[in-house]
Protein backbone atom coordinates (compact mmCIF):
# COMPACT_ATOMS: atom_id res chain seq x y z
CA UNK A 1 0.00 0.00 0.00
CA UNK A 2 1.52 3.23 -1.00
CA UNK A 3 0.89 6.74 1.07
CA UNK A 4 -0.98 7.53 -2.17
CA UNK A 5 -4.17 5.90 -1.06
CA UNK A 6 -4.39 7.46 1.99
CA UNK A 7 -7.06 10.20 1.77
CA UNK A 8 -6.39 13.42 2.65
CA UNK A 9 -7.50 14.69 5.97
CA UNK A 10 -10.41 16.60 5.61
CA UNK A 11 -11.21 20.08 7.45
CA UNK A 12 -14.91 19.33 8.46
CA UNK A 13 -16.73 16.44 8.32
CA UNK A 14 -19.37 17.08 10.64
CA UNK A 15 -20.74 20.30 12.54
CA UNK A 16 -20.37 21.51 15.67
CA UNK A 17 -23.99 22.25 17.30
CA UNK A 18 -25.19 23.72 20.25
CA UNK A 19 -27.72 21.13 21.87
CA UNK A 20 -31.39 21.94 21.61
CA UNK A 21 -33.95 21.15 24.22
CA UNK A 22 -34.97 17.72 23.26
CA UNK A 23 -34.36 15.37 20.61
CA UNK A 24 -36.49 12.22 19.84
CA UNK A 25 -33.44 9.49 20.57
CA UNK A 26 -30.49 11.10 22.68
CA UNK A 27 -27.81 8.31 22.42
CA UNK A 28 -25.10 8.25 25.04
CA UNK A 29 -21.36 7.64 24.23
CA UNK A 30 -19.95 9.61 20.65
CA UNK A 31 -17.56 6.60 19.71
CA UNK A 32 -17.72 3.66 17.12
CA UNK A 33 -21.35 2.09 18.60
CA UNK A 34 -23.21 5.42 19.13
CA UNK A 35 -22.21 6.89 15.81
CA UNK A 36 -23.29 3.63 14.20
CA UNK A 37 -26.69 3.89 15.85
CA UNK A 38 -27.39 7.28 14.42
CA UNK A 39 -26.11 6.18 11.39
CA UNK A 40 -28.57 3.35 11.13
CA UNK A 41 -31.57 5.28 12.83
CA UNK A 42 -31.14 7.66 9.65
CA UNK A 43 -29.92 4.95 7.15
CA UNK A 44 -32.59 2.11 8.01
CA UNK A 45 -35.74 4.07 10.10
CA UNK A 46 -35.60 7.22 8.84
CA UNK A 47 -35.20 8.95 12.20
CA UNK A 48 -32.87 12.27 11.92
CA UNK A 49 -34.04 13.79 15.38
CA UNK A 50 -31.18 12.51 17.06
CA UNK A 51 -28.45 13.74 18.87
CA UNK A 52 -25.49 12.23 20.41
CA UNK A 53 -23.44 13.23 23.33
CA UNK A 54 -19.63 12.91 23.84
CA UNK A 55 -17.94 14.12 27.57
CA UNK A 56 -14.73 14.13 25.45
CA UNK A 57 -14.05 14.20 21.58
CA UNK A 58 -16.12 12.31 19.20
CA UNK A 59 -14.85 8.45 19.05
CA UNK A 60 -11.91 9.22 21.35
CA UNK A 61 -12.18 6.67 23.82
CA UNK A 62 -12.06 2.69 22.80
CA UNK A 63 -12.91 4.05 19.29
CA UNK A 64 -9.29 5.54 18.96
CA UNK A 65 -7.66 2.76 20.97
CA UNK A 66 -8.27 -0.55 19.84
CA UNK A 67 -6.52 -2.73 17.84
CA UNK A 68 -8.99 -2.68 14.87
CA UNK A 69 -9.53 -6.44 14.39
CA UNK A 70 -12.82 -7.74 12.79
CA UNK A 71 -13.53 -11.48 12.62
CA UNK A 72 -17.20 -13.71 13.53
CA UNK A 73 -15.31 -16.81 13.99
CA UNK A 74 -17.21 -17.45 17.44
CA UNK A 75 -18.46 -20.70 19.14
CA UNK A 76 -21.68 -20.08 20.12
CA UNK A 77 -24.62 -19.44 17.42
CA UNK A 78 -25.58 -16.05 19.41
CA UNK A 79 -22.49 -14.68 18.80
CA UNK A 80 -21.85 -15.53 15.69
CA UNK A 81 -25.10 -14.63 14.55
CA UNK A 82 -24.61 -10.55 15.76
CA UNK A 83 -20.33 -10.98 14.68
CA UNK A 84 -21.35 -12.36 11.46
CA UNK A 85 -23.93 -10.12 10.78
CA UNK A 86 -21.47 -6.93 11.67
CA UNK A 87 -19.12 -8.76 9.09
CA UNK A 88 -21.56 -8.68 6.42
CA UNK A 89 -22.04 -5.01 7.10
CA UNK A 90 -18.10 -4.61 6.91
CA UNK A 91 -18.17 -5.76 3.44
CA UNK A 92 -20.26 -3.42 2.48
CA UNK A 93 -19.37 -0.01 4.54
CA UNK A 94 -17.13 1.33 2.69
CA UNK A 95 -20.07 2.22 -0.47
CA UNK A 96 -22.39 2.83 2.19
CA UNK A 97 -20.61 5.35 4.31
CA UNK A 98 -19.02 6.65 0.54
CA UNK A 99 -16.07 6.76 2.36
CA UNK A 100 -12.73 4.96 2.70
CA UNK A 101 -12.12 3.12 5.80
CA UNK A 102 -9.09 0.69 4.85
CA UNK A 103 -10.96 -1.95 5.29
CA UNK A 104 -8.52 -5.17 4.59
CA UNK A 105 -9.61 -8.69 4.93
CA UNK A 106 -6.46 -10.25 5.13
CA UNK A 107 -7.25 -13.56 7.44
CA UNK A 108 -7.10 -14.63 11.53
CA UNK A 109 -4.96 -17.43 12.55
CA UNK A 110 -6.33 -18.02 16.15
CA UNK A 111 -3.26 -20.54 17.43
CA UNK A 112 -3.48 -23.48 19.57
CA UNK A 113 -0.44 -24.49 21.28
CA UNK A 114 -2.07 -27.58 23.82
CA UNK A 115 -3.89 -30.56 23.23
CA UNK A 116 -7.33 -29.11 24.58
CA UNK A 117 -6.37 -25.85 22.46
CA UNK A 118 -6.05 -27.98 19.67
CA UNK A 119 -9.82 -29.62 20.30
CA UNK A 120 -11.55 -26.54 21.22
CA UNK A 121 -10.13 -24.67 17.66
CA UNK A 122 -11.57 -27.91 15.91
CA UNK A 123 -14.78 -27.63 17.58
CA UNK A 124 -15.17 -24.09 17.37
CA UNK A 125 -14.22 -24.24 13.33
CA UNK A 126 -17.16 -26.96 12.70
CA UNK A 127 -19.45 -24.67 14.88
CA UNK A 128 -18.54 -21.75 12.24
CA UNK A 129 -19.08 -23.92 9.53
CA UNK A 130 -22.79 -25.07 10.56
CA UNK A 131 -23.28 -21.48 11.09
CA UNK A 132 -22.40 -20.60 7.36
CA UNK A 133 -18.73 -18.41 8.94
CA UNK A 134 -15.59 -19.55 6.70
CA UNK A 135 -13.14 -21.41 8.75
CA UNK A 136 -10.58 -23.59 8.71
CA UNK A 137 -8.28 -25.67 10.11
CA UNK A 138 -4.77 -25.69 9.62
CA UNK A 139 -1.51 -27.69 10.70
CA UNK A 140 1.82 -25.93 11.58
CA UNK A 141 3.13 -25.99 7.84
CA UNK A 142 0.35 -24.53 6.42
CA UNK A 143 0.59 -21.81 9.01
CA UNK A 144 3.71 -21.41 8.24
CA UNK A 145 2.98 -20.92 4.56
CA UNK A 146 0.33 -17.99 5.43
CA UNK A 147 2.23 -16.34 7.51
CA UNK A 148 6.21 -17.21 6.99
CA UNK A 149 7.49 -14.87 10.05
CA UNK A 150 5.64 -17.22 13.19
CA UNK A 151 8.01 -19.40 14.60
CA UNK A 152 6.24 -22.66 14.15
CA UNK A 153 9.37 -25.03 15.28
CA UNK A 154 8.88 -26.64 18.45
CA UNK A 155 11.46 -25.74 20.12
CA UNK A 156 9.90 -23.01 21.96
CA UNK A 157 8.03 -23.23 25.10
CA UNK A 158 4.72 -23.27 24.06
CA UNK A 159 4.80 -24.60 20.30
CA UNK A 160 2.14 -24.22 17.23
CA UNK A 161 0.23 -26.85 17.14
CA UNK A 162 -1.87 -25.75 14.05
CA UNK A 163 -4.41 -22.73 13.51
CA UNK A 164 -7.61 -21.79 13.11
CA UNK A 165 -8.19 -19.12 9.86
CA UNK A 166 -10.78 -17.12 9.32
CA UNK A 167 -10.21 -15.71 5.26
CA UNK A 168 -12.35 -12.87 5.46
CA UNK A 169 -11.39 -11.22 8.72
CA UNK A 170 -9.46 -8.11 8.24
CA UNK A 171 -8.60 -4.89 9.83
CA UNK A 172 -10.11 -1.45 9.29
CA UNK A 173 -8.21 1.95 9.73
CA UNK A 174 -10.63 3.01 13.12
CA UNK A 175 -10.47 6.62 12.64
CA UNK A 176 -11.65 6.52 9.14
CA UNK A 177 -14.48 4.20 10.37
CA UNK A 178 -15.70 7.03 13.24
CA UNK A 179 -15.51 9.64 10.73
CA UNK A 180 -17.50 8.07 8.28
CA UNK A 181 -19.96 7.02 10.49
CA UNK A 182 -19.95 10.56 11.85
CA UNK A 183 -20.04 12.36 8.66
CA UNK A 184 -23.35 10.42 7.23
CA UNK A 185 -24.93 10.33 10.32
CA UNK A 186 -24.42 14.49 10.49
CA UNK A 187 -25.73 15.02 6.65
CA UNK A 188 -29.02 13.00 7.61
CA UNK A 189 -29.47 15.65 10.31
CA UNK A 190 -27.96 14.46 13.77
CA UNK A 191 -26.79 16.66 16.06
CA UNK A 192 -23.04 15.20 17.08
CA UNK A 193 -22.65 17.29 20.52
CA UNK A 194 -19.10 17.13 21.89
CA UNK A 195 -17.60 18.11 25.25
CA UNK A 196 -20.84 17.06 26.63
CA UNK A 197 -20.56 14.99 29.67
CA UNK A 198 -23.86 13.06 31.28
CA UNK A 199 -24.33 13.83 35.00
CA UNK A 200 -27.34 12.72 35.85
CA UNK A 201 -31.09 11.90 34.39
CA UNK A 202 -34.83 12.93 35.06
CA UNK A 203 -37.23 10.66 35.66
CA UNK A 204 -41.19 9.91 36.30
CA UNK A 205 -43.50 6.93 36.91
CA UNK A 206 -42.54 4.27 38.92
CA UNK A 207 -40.34 0.96 38.04
CA UNK A 208 -42.56 -1.09 39.98
CA UNK A 209 -45.66 -0.90 37.79
CA UNK A 210 -43.67 -0.54 34.43
CA UNK A 211 -44.39 3.10 33.76
CA UNK A 212 -40.45 4.57 34.94
CA UNK A 213 -39.59 6.22 32.04
CA UNK A 214 -36.42 9.31 31.87
CA UNK A 215 -37.55 12.50 29.86
CA UNK A 216 -34.38 14.06 29.89
CA UNK A 217 -30.58 14.25 30.29
CA UNK A 218 -28.58 16.29 32.37
CA UNK A 219 -25.23 17.21 31.37
CA UNK A 220 -22.14 19.45 31.75
CA UNK A 221 -24.62 21.71 28.63
CA UNK A 222 -27.58 22.00 30.49
CA UNK A 223 -30.52 19.66 30.15
CA UNK A 224 -32.12 17.96 27.51
CA UNK A 225 -35.43 16.09 26.92
CA UNK A 226 -35.40 13.01 25.18
CA UNK A 227 -38.25 10.29 23.77
CA UNK A 228 -35.92 7.36 23.72
CA UNK A 229 -32.17 7.26 25.59
CA UNK A 230 -29.53 4.57 24.27
CA UNK A 231 -26.23 3.80 26.77
CA UNK A 232 -23.78 3.56 24.35
CA UNK A 233 -20.26 3.95 27.34
CA UNK A 234 -18.34 1.23 26.98
CA UNK A 235 -16.06 1.35 30.25
CA UNK A 236 -17.99 4.36 31.63
CA UNK A 237 -21.38 2.53 31.55
CA UNK A 238 -21.58 2.03 35.34
CA UNK A 239 -21.32 5.20 36.37
CA UNK A 240 -24.56 6.61 34.05
CA UNK A 241 -26.20 3.12 35.58
CA UNK A 242 -25.68 4.08 39.21
CA UNK A 243 -27.47 7.24 38.18
CA UNK A 244 -30.25 5.70 36.97
CA UNK A 245 -29.91 3.03 39.73
CA UNK A 246 -29.34 0.07 37.58
CA UNK A 247 -27.20 -3.05 38.78
CA UNK A 248 -25.48 -4.32 35.75
CA UNK A 249 -22.13 -7.38 36.29
CA UNK A 250 -19.64 -5.03 34.57
CA UNK A 251 -15.89 -4.28 35.35
CA UNK A 252 -14.06 -1.99 34.15
CA UNK A 253 -10.35 -2.62 33.18
CA UNK A 254 -7.50 -1.15 31.64
CA UNK A 255 -6.56 -2.55 28.15
CA UNK A 256 -3.23 -1.90 26.66
CA UNK A 257 -2.18 -1.98 22.79
CA UNK A 258 1.16 -0.81 21.39
CA UNK A 259 2.44 0.07 17.98
CA UNK A 260 5.91 -0.33 16.58
CA UNK A 261 7.77 1.78 14.53
CA UNK A 262 6.98 1.85 10.55
CA UNK A 263 7.79 -1.01 9.55
CA UNK A 264 8.01 -2.66 5.70
CA UNK A 265 5.16 -4.88 5.33
CA UNK A 266 6.20 -8.46 6.82
CA UNK A 267 2.90 -9.60 7.99
CA UNK A 268 0.67 -10.50 5.56
CA UNK A 269 -2.08 -11.42 8.14
CA UNK A 270 -3.49 -11.45 11.52
CA UNK A 271 -2.29 -13.90 14.35
CA UNK A 272 -3.69 -14.12 17.95
CA UNK A 273 -2.77 -16.42 20.69
CA UNK A 274 -5.07 -16.79 23.69
CA UNK A 275 -2.39 -19.08 25.03
CA UNK A 276 0.36 -16.80 25.46
CA UNK A 277 -2.16 -13.85 24.98
CA UNK A 278 -0.99 -11.31 22.29
CA UNK A 279 -2.36 -10.39 18.94
CA UNK A 280 -0.89 -9.06 16.12
CA UNK A 281 -1.37 -7.36 12.81
CA UNK A 282 0.65 -4.98 10.71
CA UNK A 283 -1.11 -1.39 10.21
CA UNK A 284 -1.21 -0.05 6.66
CA UNK A 285 1.22 2.96 7.31
CA UNK A 286 3.63 0.07 8.63
CA UNK A 287 3.26 -0.32 12.34
CA UNK A 288 2.99 -3.41 14.34
CA UNK A 289 -0.36 -3.10 16.12
CA UNK A 290 -0.12 -5.63 18.77
CA UNK A 291 -2.35 -6.16 21.88
CA UNK A 292 -2.64 -8.79 25.07
CA UNK A 293 -5.03 -9.40 27.57
CA UNK A 294 -6.79 -7.20 30.31
CA UNK A 295 -4.70 -5.97 33.28
CA UNK A 296 -6.31 -7.83 36.50
CA UNK A 297 -7.40 -5.34 38.39
CA UNK A 298 -10.42 -2.76 37.66
CA UNK A 299 -9.25 0.70 36.46
CA UNK A 300 -10.34 3.93 34.61
CA UNK A 301 -7.13 5.84 34.08
CA UNK A 302 -7.10 4.80 30.62
CA UNK A 303 -3.17 3.55 31.51
CA UNK A 304 -2.45 0.46 32.66
CA UNK A 305 0.81 -1.51 34.28
CA UNK A 306 4.14 -1.98 32.43
CA UNK A 307 4.67 -5.75 33.36
CA UNK A 308 1.47 -6.55 31.20
CA UNK A 309 3.40 -5.14 28.39
CA UNK A 310 6.51 -6.47 28.96
CA UNK A 311 4.77 -10.38 29.56
CA UNK A 312 2.90 -9.21 26.06
CA UNK A 313 6.49 -8.35 24.49
CA UNK A 314 7.95 -11.62 25.47
CA UNK A 315 5.24 -13.78 24.09
CA UNK A 316 5.51 -11.67 20.72
CA UNK A 317 9.57 -12.11 20.25
CA UNK A 318 9.19 -15.60 20.79
CA UNK A 319 6.31 -16.34 18.16
CA UNK A 320 8.20 -13.51 15.82
CA UNK A 321 11.57 -13.61 16.30
CA UNK A 322 12.21 -11.03 13.62
CA UNK A 323 10.50 -8.37 15.92
CA UNK A 324 13.36 -8.72 18.25
CA UNK A 325 14.87 -5.44 16.97
CA UNK A 326 11.75 -3.79 16.65
CA UNK A 327 10.79 -0.47 18.57
CA UNK A 328 8.02 -0.09 20.62
CA UNK A 329 6.84 3.56 19.52
CA UNK A 330 3.92 3.95 21.91
CA UNK A 331 1.55 2.03 24.21
CA UNK A 332 -2.05 3.49 25.66
CA UNK A 333 -5.08 2.05 27.29
CA UNK A 334 -8.78 1.97 27.00
CA UNK A 335 -11.10 1.22 29.49
CA UNK A 336 -13.10 -1.77 28.78
CA UNK A 337 -16.57 -3.30 30.26
CA UNK A 338 -15.97 -6.67 31.19
CA UNK A 339 -19.08 -9.19 32.00
CA UNK A 340 -19.02 -12.17 33.59
CA UNK A 341 -19.39 -14.37 30.18
CA UNK A 342 -17.54 -12.74 27.92
CA UNK A 343 -20.59 -11.53 26.19
CA UNK A 344 -22.42 -7.90 25.78
CA UNK A 345 -25.30 -6.93 27.72
CA UNK A 346 -27.65 -4.90 25.05
CA UNK A 347 -31.56 -4.60 25.65
CA UNK A 348 -34.57 -3.04 27.97
CA UNK A 349 -33.98 -1.85 31.23
CA UNK A 350 -36.33 -1.17 33.83
CA UNK A 351 -36.93 2.54 32.34
CA UNK A 352 -39.04 1.66 29.26
CA UNK A 353 -37.32 4.40 26.68
CA UNK A 354 -34.16 3.56 27.53
CA UNK A 355 -32.09 0.79 25.54
CA UNK A 356 -28.66 -0.66 27.25
CA UNK A 357 -25.88 -1.50 25.21
CA UNK A 358 -22.53 -2.61 27.20
CA UNK A 359 -20.30 -4.95 28.05
CA UNK A 360 -18.34 -5.53 24.80
CA UNK A 361 -15.52 -6.18 26.90
CA UNK A 362 -12.41 -6.44 24.26
CA UNK A 363 -14.33 -6.91 21.38
CA UNK A 364 -16.20 -4.11 20.32
CA UNK A 365 -14.93 -2.74 17.62
CA UNK A 366 -15.82 -5.40 15.18
CA UNK A 367 -19.15 -5.33 16.52
CA UNK A 368 -19.96 -1.65 15.21
CA UNK A 369 -21.66 -1.56 12.22
CA UNK A 370 -23.62 -5.28 13.54
CA UNK A 371 -24.57 -3.56 16.98
CA UNK A 372 -25.23 -0.06 15.71
CA UNK A 373 -28.16 -2.14 12.96
CA UNK A 374 -29.29 -4.22 15.40
CA UNK A 375 -29.68 -0.96 18.11
CA UNK A 376 -31.31 1.53 15.37
CA UNK A 377 -33.56 -1.75 15.16
CA UNK A 378 -34.67 -1.54 18.71
CA UNK A 379 -35.04 2.13 19.11
CA UNK A 380 -37.58 2.31 15.87
CA UNK A 381 -39.96 -0.44 16.05
CA UNK A 382 -39.46 -1.17 19.75
CA UNK A 383 -38.84 -4.78 19.19
CA UNK A 384 -35.72 -6.18 20.63
CA UNK A 385 -33.96 -7.40 16.83
CA UNK A 386 -33.38 -11.04 16.94
CA UNK A 387 -29.57 -10.61 16.97
CA UNK A 388 -29.20 -8.76 20.31
CA UNK A 389 -32.59 -10.75 21.94
CA UNK A 390 -29.94 -13.28 23.57
CA UNK A 391 -27.50 -10.69 25.03
CA UNK A 392 -30.32 -9.38 27.35
CA UNK A 393 -29.34 -8.16 30.85
CA UNK A 394 -31.60 -10.54 32.77
CA UNK A 395 -29.92 -13.49 31.23
CA UNK A 396 -27.66 -13.56 34.81
CA UNK A 397 -31.19 -14.01 36.48
CA UNK A 398 -32.34 -16.83 34.26
CA UNK A 399 -28.65 -18.39 33.93
CA UNK A 400 -28.89 -18.37 30.03
CA UNK A 401 -25.34 -17.27 29.87
CA UNK A 402 -23.44 -16.18 26.73
CA UNK A 403 -20.11 -18.19 27.64
CA UNK A 404 -17.32 -16.93 25.23
CA UNK A 405 -14.43 -17.37 27.75
CA UNK A 406 -13.46 -20.55 26.39
CA UNK A 407 -14.31 -20.18 22.70
CA UNK A 408 -12.46 -16.41 22.38
CA UNK A 409 -10.96 -16.11 25.34
CA UNK A 410 -9.22 -13.46 26.62
CA UNK A 411 -8.36 -11.50 23.57
CA UNK A 412 -10.64 -10.43 20.98
CA UNK B 1 5.41 -0.27 38.01
CA UNK B 2 3.85 0.23 41.50
CA UNK B 3 4.59 -1.46 45.48
CA UNK B 4 1.90 -2.60 47.13
CA UNK B 5 1.92 -2.67 50.89
CA UNK B 6 1.77 -6.52 51.92
CA UNK B 7 0.48 -5.98 55.29
CA UNK B 8 2.82 -9.05 56.64
CA UNK B 9 6.08 -8.60 54.15
CA UNK B 10 5.63 -4.43 53.42
CA UNK B 11 6.46 -2.97 50.06
CA UNK B 12 6.94 -5.54 47.67
CA UNK B 13 6.18 -5.24 43.58
CA UNK B 14 2.63 -5.44 41.92
CA UNK B 15 4.04 -8.67 40.30
CA UNK B 16 3.60 -10.55 43.37
CA UNK B 17 0.44 -9.73 44.08
CA UNK B 18 -3.15 -10.93 42.57
CA UNK B 19 -5.85 -9.32 42.76
CA UNK B 20 -9.21 -10.80 44.35
CA UNK B 21 -12.12 -9.03 43.31
CA UNK B 22 -14.54 -6.57 45.51
CA UNK B 23 -14.45 -7.28 49.51
CA UNK B 24 -17.19 -7.33 52.13
CA UNK B 25 -18.94 -9.92 49.68
CA UNK B 26 -20.55 -12.30 52.49
CA UNK B 27 -21.90 -15.90 51.91
CA UNK B 28 -25.79 -15.48 52.07
CA UNK B 29 -26.58 -16.16 55.44
CA UNK B 30 -29.82 -18.11 54.61
CA UNK B 31 -28.99 -19.33 50.75
CA UNK B 32 -31.84 -21.59 50.54
CA UNK B 33 -34.65 -18.83 50.84
CA UNK B 34 -32.64 -16.53 48.02
CA UNK B 35 -34.81 -16.06 45.24
CA UNK B 36 -32.78 -16.31 41.58
CA UNK B 37 -32.56 -12.97 41.40
CA UNK B 38 -30.50 -12.90 44.96
CA UNK B 39 -28.37 -15.20 43.49
CA UNK B 40 -27.56 -13.76 40.46
CA UNK B 41 -26.44 -11.12 42.66
CA UNK B 42 -24.58 -12.42 44.55
CA UNK B 43 -22.69 -14.90 41.83
CA UNK B 44 -22.41 -12.23 39.18
CA UNK B 45 -23.04 -8.54 40.31
CA UNK B 46 -19.70 -6.72 41.26
CA UNK B 47 -19.69 -2.92 42.15
CA UNK B 48 -17.58 -1.06 39.81
CA UNK B 49 -16.96 2.63 40.93
CA UNK B 50 -15.26 5.01 39.69
CA UNK B 51 -12.98 6.22 42.47
CA UNK B 52 -11.99 4.09 46.03
CA UNK B 53 -13.34 0.65 46.25
CA UNK B 54 -12.47 -2.01 48.81
CA UNK B 55 -11.04 -4.82 47.45
CA UNK B 56 -9.34 -8.36 48.00
CA UNK B 57 -5.82 -8.71 47.59
CA UNK B 58 -3.19 -12.21 48.08
CA UNK B 59 0.52 -11.51 48.15
CA UNK B 60 0.56 -14.83 46.17
CA UNK B 61 4.16 -14.88 45.19
CA UNK B 62 5.40 -13.87 48.84
CA UNK B 63 3.28 -14.89 52.05
CA UNK B 64 0.39 -16.07 50.10
CA UNK B 65 -1.89 -14.86 52.75
CA UNK B 66 -4.95 -12.57 51.99
CA UNK B 67 -5.62 -8.99 52.70
CA UNK B 68 -7.85 -6.05 51.86
CA UNK B 69 -6.99 -2.79 50.63
CA UNK B 70 -8.80 0.76 49.61
CA UNK B 71 -7.50 1.21 46.11
CA UNK B 72 -8.69 4.75 43.64
CA UNK B 73 -9.26 2.97 40.40
CA UNK B 74 -8.62 6.12 38.63
CA UNK B 75 -5.17 7.03 40.41
CA UNK B 76 -4.33 2.97 40.88
CA UNK B 77 -3.05 4.21 44.00
CA UNK B 78 -3.33 2.51 47.00
CA UNK B 79 -5.31 4.13 49.74
CA UNK B 80 -5.19 1.60 52.89
CA UNK B 81 -4.39 -1.79 53.61
CA UNK B 82 -6.10 -3.88 56.38
CA UNK B 83 -6.60 -7.21 57.56
CA UNK B 84 -9.18 -9.62 55.99
CA UNK B 85 -12.86 -8.98 58.16
CA UNK B 86 -11.84 -5.32 59.97
CA UNK B 87 -14.36 -3.01 58.93
CA UNK B 88 -13.50 -0.97 55.50
CA UNK B 89 -11.25 2.43 56.68
CA UNK B 90 -12.45 5.33 55.93
CA UNK B 91 -9.63 7.29 53.82
CA UNK B 92 -10.64 9.25 50.63
CA UNK B 93 -7.07 10.36 49.73
CA UNK B 94 -3.53 8.15 49.97
CA UNK B 95 -1.31 9.17 52.57
CA UNK B 96 1.99 10.07 51.88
Amino acid sequence: MSTTDLPEHPDFLWHRPEPRRSYDVVIIGGGGHGLATAHYLVRNHGITNVAVLEKGWLAGGNMARNTTLIRSNYLWDESAAIYEHSLKLWEGLEEDLDYPILFSQRGVLNLAHTEQDVRDSVRRVEANKLNGIDAEWLGPDDVAKLCPILNVSDDIRYPVQGATYQPRAGIAKHDYVAWGFARRADQGGVDLIQDCEVLGFRTEGSRDDGTARVTGVRTSRGDIGCGQVALCAAGHTSTLLEALEVAAPLQSHPLQALVSELLEPVHPTIVMSNAVHVYVSQAHKGELVMGAGVDAYNGYGQRGAFHVIERQMAAAVELFPIFARAHLLRSWAGIVDVTPDASPIVGRTPYSNVVLNCGWGTGGFKSTPGLGWCLAHTIATGELHPYIAPFSLDRFVTGALVDEHGAAGVAH
Amino acid sequence: MQLITCPWCGPREELEFHHGGQAHVAYPPTPSELTDEQWAHYVFFRDNPKGPRAERWNHSAGCRRWFNALRDTVTYRFLAVYPVGAARPDVTEARS
